[in-house]
């Protein structure tokens, strides 16, 4: 691995050699810009100007159009994140059940708000639009490396003891 | 004997993979003849996790909340010794909410196995492709789609016959069939349940539209929090290339029909078809102007027909059981089922799939089993952030695409958010502004700063500093985002407002003179008192995470309003019903 401090976007290729697989499957494909940020999301866990940069080069499309693209869709994030992904639904029947004074409580215990990871880059929160199990409201999903749990019907006490309990498998 | 456990979202949610694993492990223990299968949405959400055993002669117990802990009693009584564990069986009352029902679209839901295409080919499953391709023309099933009167389920409710047709009157040779599963509308999932329970269906209904205008690819554009859907889609598709039911040539007709997924990355814009075509070129979802419309220059240029999943699953349906069939449900101008997804206040919440035209009362109430908590009904929201809040006073409204839009919302996708007397209507409305003001795309000014400024106003209302003439501005503004939008998002983003102004005006009067919100939820306008039945517990100030309660063991609490960040965890905690909140 090259040495940090790097800031001029002149990466070594080295550095994304999990990304050179898709993009030899899809730099020259029309239309596949989105598939590839998701899959490089997937693999780094967000788009670094680094990964944006080197986008450019194999598919020559400029990286400020790439830009565009990655923060038009709420998906795309463009700094690191925590272990754990903290999804929290504020769909209109979570809203309607109380997602406000969940994310009240997971601020508080957690100590960030919506955006930000935690110090100790165990967990970074995120709202999003609807997970689409609104029968289950206020509902989360947790992701991670291990899986994506979801946990539905949460109360304030409830969502901490889910987090303080992913803290301590952690 | 079998045991069939739904592994949808909510399935999986309320902790379903568990339970399977705990009756896989005791079925091995004790060396059991039982096979155990999963299968998609139930529809009865509120019952999740479920589980079905079925006899060998075919006969079905239905267990519902079958936690791990549960399963020892199933497994014990019913599967080892033959007697059906009743304590856990569903309720005659729970059993209703499916009975009530007319399934169509979510016939295959819950009860066969998503991954496995023998379950759908065993219920006639592409048996209506075979139909298609071997005796009918493409004019064939487009005249017998018209027939069935089967009108988008998106949103918009357009003619699905006339798009088809459209499509097929473009000229070229090269066509493309979307299926937007984009389902970006917060509070509905009736799309999510069909790809996760029955997506031999969708494939199905694309391949016969596919068929009928000339399309030799079909693309599906996925949301990505959908990661189940995708995977069961996928299993589909590879299962369907197998039988060659996708592929070259099919059924020896000549025909080449293929699909591929293409997962969409969070952007609610992308639901106009303009937009998701940009967002399939892979640039940002920004909508353009119609003509030309997608039927003439779609994706990448060419001729392009872009259906729902609801209504391409509706489509093998109508084709095995004939247009007429499919009509004679429903009301005159709207026909055939709707799938709704009932959610918020609500006492059984879930999918229900009905004709149209049935009265809201008998969803909600019928169906729905009425208000949790035995609360007041208030008002249902429907058509997401496009559509409005229909007060209880309209409640006997026939549910289809005509009275609905005359109560100034929308059957939209068919979201149903019910509301009780402790949600606030204006901020329901900020709610979904603050939603539209986020996901416009920022083409049309109307739409970007309009929006924008219609949250303010509502943010204002609702921390108390409403001013003289604010609901007026509101209407105002309204207007000048509907005509000054290009595409539906912003044509519509106004409609949360104006129903809740024109249902629910004396609420916004009682935030903006009275500083008084009658739902008791928006914090500025409310306060927190402990009244003399305090027996000083203590309990409430341990619980305060602001230490704004304070009094002595056996006296009376008091709270400092200035530290009061009105959590309610006082309110929650307190035993002698001694928290009162104005």
């Amino acid at each position: 691995m090259s040495e940090k401090g790097c800031c001029c976007g002149q990466n070594q290729p080295e550095q994304f050699t999990e990304l050179a697989p898709v993009l030899d499957k899809y730099a020259k494909v029309p239309g596949s810009l989105i598939t590839i940020l998701q899959k490089a999301q997937d693999i780094y866990g967000y788009l670094s100007f680094d990964a944006i940069n080197y986008i450019s080069e194999a598919t020559g499309i400029k990286p400020a159009k790439i830009y565009g693209v990655a923060t038009f869709y709420s998906q795309f994030r463009l700094k690191p994140i925590g272990k754990y992904l903290i999804m929290l639904c504020k769909g209109t029947a979570c809203h309607v059940n109380g997602a406000d004074t969940i994310e009240e409580s997971i601020c508080e215990y957690l100590n960030i708000q919506d955006g930000e990871t935690t110090e100790d880059g165990l967990f970074t929160l995120n709202n999003v639009a609807c997970l689409g199990c609104c029968s289950l409201a206020p509902v989360m999903m947790v992701k991670s490396a291990d899986g994506d749990e979801t946990y539905g019907n949460l109360t304030k006490d409830s969502v901490k003891d889910v987090l303080a309990e992913i803290r301590e498998r952690a | 004997m079998k045991v069939i456990i739904g592994q949808g979202s909510c399935g999986v949610a309320t902790g379903a993979k568990k339970t399977a694993a705990e009756f896989e492990k005791q079925i091995a223990d004790k060396n059991l003849n039982v096979d155990v299968d999963i299968t998609g949405c139930v529809g009865t959400c509120y019952l999740e996790p479920i589980v079905d055993v079925y006899e060998d002669n075919g006969d079905l117990t239905r267990y519902v909340k079958v936690q791990p802990e549960n399963v020892a009693d199933i497994v014990d009584s019913h599967l080892a010794k033959g007697e059906p564990a009743k304590d856990m069986a569903i309720s005659e009352e729970d059993k209703k909410f499916i009975e009530k029902q007319q399934r169509v679209v979510l016939r295959n839901c819950g009860v066969i196995n998503p991954e496995n295409i023998e379950e759908y080919i065993a219920v006639d499953g592409y048996k209506a492709i075979e139909k298609v391709v071997t005796s009918m023309t493409p004019e064939d099933v487009i005249e017998e789609i018209k027939v069935s009167g089967l009108r988008g389920r998106g949103g918009a409710g357009f003619p699905t016959w006339f798009k088809w047709n459209a499509a097929k009157q473009s000229p070229g040779n090269e066509k493309y069939l979307v299926c937007n599963a984009d389902e970006g509308d917060p509070g509905a999932f009736m799309d999510r349940s069909v790809l996760e329970g029955d997506p031999h269906s969708l494939l199905e209904g694309m391949i016969i539209a596919g068929y009928a205008m000339g399309a030799s690819e079909g693309v599906i554009y996925c949301r990505a929090e959908y990661p189940l859907a995708i995977k069961r889609l996928e299993i589909a598709m590879d299962q369907a290339r197998e039988k060659g039911f996708l592929g070259k040539n099919l059924f020896g007709s000549g025909f080449d029909f293929d699909i591929r997924i293409k997962a969409g990355a969070g952007a609610f814009v992308c639901g106009e078809e303009t937009a998701l075509i940009a967002s399939l070129e892979g640039e940002r979802g920004m909508p353009r102007l119609k003509p030309p419309f997608p039927a003439a220059k779609g994706y990448w240029q060419k001729p392009t027909d872009i259906n729902n999943v609801e209504t391409l699953a509706n489509v093998p349906w109508i084709l095995f059981n004939g247009g007429a069939a499919f009509g004679a449900m429903g009301t005159e101008k709207s026909k055939g089922t709707k799938v709704f997804a009932l959610a918020g206040k609500i006492k059984k919440g879930g999918l229900v799939e009905v004709p149209m035209g049935l009265p809201l009362r008998e969803v909600i109430y019928g169906i729905g089993g009425g208000i949790k908590n035995d609360k007041e009904f208030k008002a249902v929201q429907m058509g997401g952030p496009s559509g409005g809040c229909i007060p209880a006073s309209l409640i006997d409204t026939p549910v289809d695409y005509e009275n609905i839009t005359k109560t100034g919302a929308i059957v939209g996708s068919g979201g149903m958010i019910v509301m009780d007397e402790t949600t606030c209507m204006v901020d329901m409305a900020r709610y979904f502004l603050d939603f539209t003001r986020k996901e416009s795309c920022g083409k049309c000014n109307y739409c970007r700063i309009g929006t924008k400024r219609m949250l303010e106003i509502l943010e204002r209302i609702t921390n108390g500093e409403g001013r003289d003439g604010d609901i007026e501005l509101l209407e105002e503004l309204a207007v000048k985002i509907k005509d000054g939008s290009m595409c539906g998002l912003g044509q519509t983003a106004p409609n949360p407002v104006l129903t809740t102004i024109r249902y629910f005006r004396n609420e916004y009067e009682d935030h903006i003179y009275k500083k008084k919100c009658t739902a008791k939820s928006c914090k500025a306008l409310i306060t927190y008192e402990i009244t003399d039945a305090c027996k000083g517990c203590t309990l409430c100030s341990k619980k305060c995470p602001v230490g704004a309660i304070s009094g002595e063991v056996k006296g009376k609490h008091v709270i400092d309003q200035d530290k009061c960040v009105k959590c309610g965890r006082c309110l929650e905690s307190c035993k002698f019903d001694a928290i009162t909140v104005e």
